[in-house]
């Protein structure tokens, strides 16, 4: 048995550390660190209550609208007020921005460069890939960084920056765009499907959003675009059999759409063992502090504290560990897609035995282009002559929760009100569920599960499947422990 | 052909914001930098290195076996809990960032804080300070922090501090270039180590809102046009920076979008309350333009508001224009 010690393991959003026990050339434990703690929830305590819009964001500069979205769900269950549809939808569309302009900057950033490096560098493939993907100086980033600029102009016409707005607010949003302000976003969308069916899909969106089984799949990836060149590596690298989660997958549902009663992705818990789904309900959960330099009993995060103990001798990171009805969840594209019943996604669950490292990228992108469309749906929708935001009234005392689905998965803030300041906050991220440490009972967290068995061979730290599996989670670490 | 500036950038004790706003290419990002010189040696969220291969360059910087034009540090140092640093250690060094900061800064030739957090302790270092969070040369309008207030980079700056959270696009890149350029001096920073190109400006400056502003005709609530100052918490009047005088994301900027400017540039800005109200003594608010008399700010608000025309006073209250500019009857329109 070598133990190996993985970091900074970068091309992640903030800091990150593996420790893996390895024998016979394959990890036989796992261990994540979320190593940076801030406080954010105590730092958080005691302030008016609206002043989480202006803190609460700053958890996170590549989720940060998705912190807005959630401060802003928790103080409109205190207010109790009806907020302006139009100011929901552009707050929506704002929030899709972020979303596919983080999926994107996972995948041309963060994923890809890996093939580039020079472990592969005998593979048949590798030439060409290193050209298109490599770190910084590929010509897929000359591409990509334009293109995310254009998509955050989304942001910027609705919600004046991005990132850290204040524009997301209880009862709407704070601009009334005018017609002018439409074209650009009808434009700014239009540049985005651009890019996306030119240089990523070398197809039309509606045909990657209506994907359906694994065999379209192997057709699409003999087409041109960086989506069949990362279906080509996934097939001939076993990306499918790479990183197998089997943990439940959750969703808390996401974006309102333009029919309030259903939103565009549905929420529920969807069971990869099984291909069953169910209800969710957030009551069932606990966070965990057994594996964490925090000091608190394992309770619904409406209960929960954060106290620091640098102390104690089993802990390993500043992360707690969610538990949903004692189990630990993946969350992400993948989760949210498979509980919304995208055929392609479950089909490749059900193939692979789990989720992998390539549904997780696959479901990623082919939400990209569900959301692309929605967007245009959007925007086209948002009804000029509506206000954009109702008034706020005063925060009722109580507990109070607000849930979206973030980039990369649920998010939930709990919170708790007396006399209009913050008496308790409990942030529990996406990256929280998939990179939790182990819980009192030893249960290790959905990635230091899915490492395991991971083939390492004689590189060690340096084996490519290692960064792979890691990095198809796109993790956020700043999130993490907040 | 001239050396390359070599970058190496970490992240402590912040959001990773500033990165993601500096990867944006409008306003002068990464790709506009590599064209003037800079080269990343190594980047968290960019560069292709990972683990030992950043152990080895991180170790030959300190060990003044590499040469490092710039360390740029985005995010607030934690020297907690209890003075250990341990709510921040360097993944895979088993070093506290604290310690790693101290040992890189002085083989810098020049020492950049991106952000408020780097530069004062920003919201990382928001009441109680639970990681004993602090700035590179500040800890908030302190002069000290982490590397001391008589630190001098080998260029002779102090840290140079691109305040903002996160920070225009366009003063992280144009910081950079002057740097790699040769052409920032100590007088073209202010007393808080800002550049003064941005800081030499107030955001109220070009603010879309500004005929509101005249009139004192005031936003009541969130999503009304009228200027924010009055009841809705803004201290554009009083916060540094040229953001309206700039582009953000292809169109926006905060009060443009209608919320408060925060003043995410100045030390201590986390301490705030009620952010998105403003604080009044006998109806008048406290926080007055920077470098206004107070009795002249009254005297003119109450002239200026009894002038307000009704298409101002009406717009101001209302999310889209509702009375549009005109002339009186048998005169031509604008």
């Amino acid at each position: 048995m070598t133990r190996l010690v993985v970091g900074p393991f970068n091309r992640v959003e903030g800091d990150l550390e593996l420790t893996l026990d390895v024998a016979d050339g394959v990890v036989a434990e796992a261990r994540v660190t979320a190593p940076l703690f801030r406080g954010f929830e105590q730092i958080l305590k005691g302030r008016p209550a609206r002043d989480a819009l202006v803190i609460a964001p700053r958890i996170c500069g590549i989720c940060s609208l998705s912190q807005s979205m959630a401060a802003a769900a928790v103080l409109r269950a205190a207010q109790e007020i009806t907020p302006s549809p139009t100011g929901l939808l552009a707050a929506d569309l704002a929030h899709a921005a972020e979303n596919v302009a983080d999926h994107l900057s996972h995948f041309y950033l963060f994923f890809m460069p890996d093939f580039c490096r020079a472990e592969y560098a005998a593979a048949p493939w590798h030439e060409a890939v290193a050209a298109r993907f490599r770190a910084v100086t590929g010509s897929a980033t000359e591409k990509f960084l334009p293109a995310r600029t254009n998509l955050l102009h989304v942001v910027g016409i609705l919600a004046g920056k991005w990132p850290h707005s204040l524009a997301v607010r209880p009862g709407g949003t704070t601009r009334a765009i005018d017609l002018g302000e439409k074209m650009r976003l009808l434009s700014a969308i239009a540049e985005l499907r651009g890019f996306l069916e030119r240089e990523l899909f070398a197809a039309p969106l509606e045909a990657i959003a209506e994907l359906s089984d694994p065999a379209a799949l192997e057709l699409l990836s003999e087409n041109a675009g960086d989506f069949a060149a990362f279906l080509r590596l996934a097939r001939s690298q076993g990306l499918y059999r790479l990183g197998v989660g089997q943990t439940p997958l959750t969703s808390a549902g996401a974006y309102r759409d333009t029919d309030p009663e259903r939103p565009l992705f549905s929420a529920g818990l969807f069971d990869p063992t099984t291909s069953e789904t169910h209800d969710v309900s957030f009551d069932a959960m606990t966070e965990d502090t057994a594996s964490a330099w925090l000091s608190a009993p394992p309770v619904h995060p409406s209960a929960g504290e954060t106290r620091p103990d640098t102390e104690k001798p089993a802990a390993y990171s500043w992360a707690k560990a969610p538990r949903l009805a004692g189990r630990p969840v993946e969350v992400g594209a993948v989760a949210r897609q498979a509980v919304d019943g995208c055929p392609l996604v479950r089909a490749l669950i059900a193939r692979d035995g789990g989720t992998s490292v390539a549904s997780r990228v696959i479901a990623r992108l082919v939400e990209t282009a569900r959301v692309t469309l929605a967007m245009e749906r959007w925007a086209r929708a948002l009804d000029l002559s509506a206000p954009f935001c109702v008034a706020d009234v005063p925060e009722r005392d109580g507990p109070v929760a607000g849930l979206v689905e973030a980039a990369r998965g649920t998010l939930g803030h709990w919170v708790t009100i007396r006399d209009g300041t913050i008496a308790r906050y409990q942030i529990v991220a996406p990256t929280t569920w998939n990179f939790s440490p182990r819980d009192a009972a030893g249960i290790p967290g959905p990635l230091e599960q899915t490492l395991v068995g991971t083939p390492v061979g004689d590189l060690g730290a340096r084996a490519p499947a290692i960064q792979h599996v890691v990095r198809s989670f796109d993790p956020c670490m700043v999130c993490t422990a907040h | 052909m001239a050396e390359n500036f070599g970058v190496l950038w970490l992240q402590a004790g912040g959001c990773g914001g500033c990165t993601m706003a500096a990867l944006d290419r409008d306003a002068g990002g990464f790709a506009e930098l590599f064209s003037l010189g800079v080269e990343l040696l190594w980047h968290p969220s960019l560069s292709e290195a990972t683990g030992a291969e950043v152990r080895d360059l991180l170790d030959e910087i300190a060990g003044g076996r590499r040469r490092l034009d710039a360390l740029v540090i985005e995010g607030a140092v934690l020297r907690g809990p209890n003075g250990t640093g341990l709510a921040q250690k360097l993944a895979g060094t088993g070093r506290t960032m604290l310690d790693w900061v101290k040992a890189l800064a002085p083989r810098a030739g020049s020492v950049v804080a991106v952000g408020s957090c780097a530069a004062f302790g920003g919201v990382t270092a928001g009441a109680p300070d639970p990681a004993e969070a602090c700035g590179l040369q500040f800890d908030k309008e302190v002069s000290g922090g982490v590397l001391g207030r008589d630190f001098r980079a080998k260029n002779g700056l102090p840290v140079v501090n691109i305040a903002g959270c996160a920070p225009h696009p366009g003063w992280i890149g144009e910081t950079l270039a002057a740097l790699a350029t040769g052409l920032l001096t100590a007088d073209m920073l202010d007393a808080l180590g800002r550049p003064r190109f941005f800081a030499d400006h107030l955001a109220h400056h070009g603010c879309s809102r500004n005929e509101f502003y005249e009139y004192k005709a005031s936003a009541g609530e969130a999503g009304a046009r009228g200027c924010l100052m009055e009841h809705l918490g803004c201290k554009a009047t009083q916060a540094v920076g040229d953001c309206n005088q700039r582009i953000w994301n292809g169109g926006g900027a905060c009060t443009h979008a209608g919320f408060a400017c925060v003043a995410c540039t100045a030390p201590g800005f986390e301490d705030g309350r009620d952010f998105l109200e403003t604080p009044k003594v006998a109806g008048i608010p406290v926080g007055l333009p920077l470098d206004m008399p107070k009795a002249w700010f009254i005297a003119l608000a109450a002239l200026s508001k009894s002038a307000t025309p009704r298409r101002v006073r009406a717009n101001a209250a209302a999310g889209h224009v509702v009375v549009a500019p005109q002339r009186k009857p048998g005169k031509a329109r604008p």
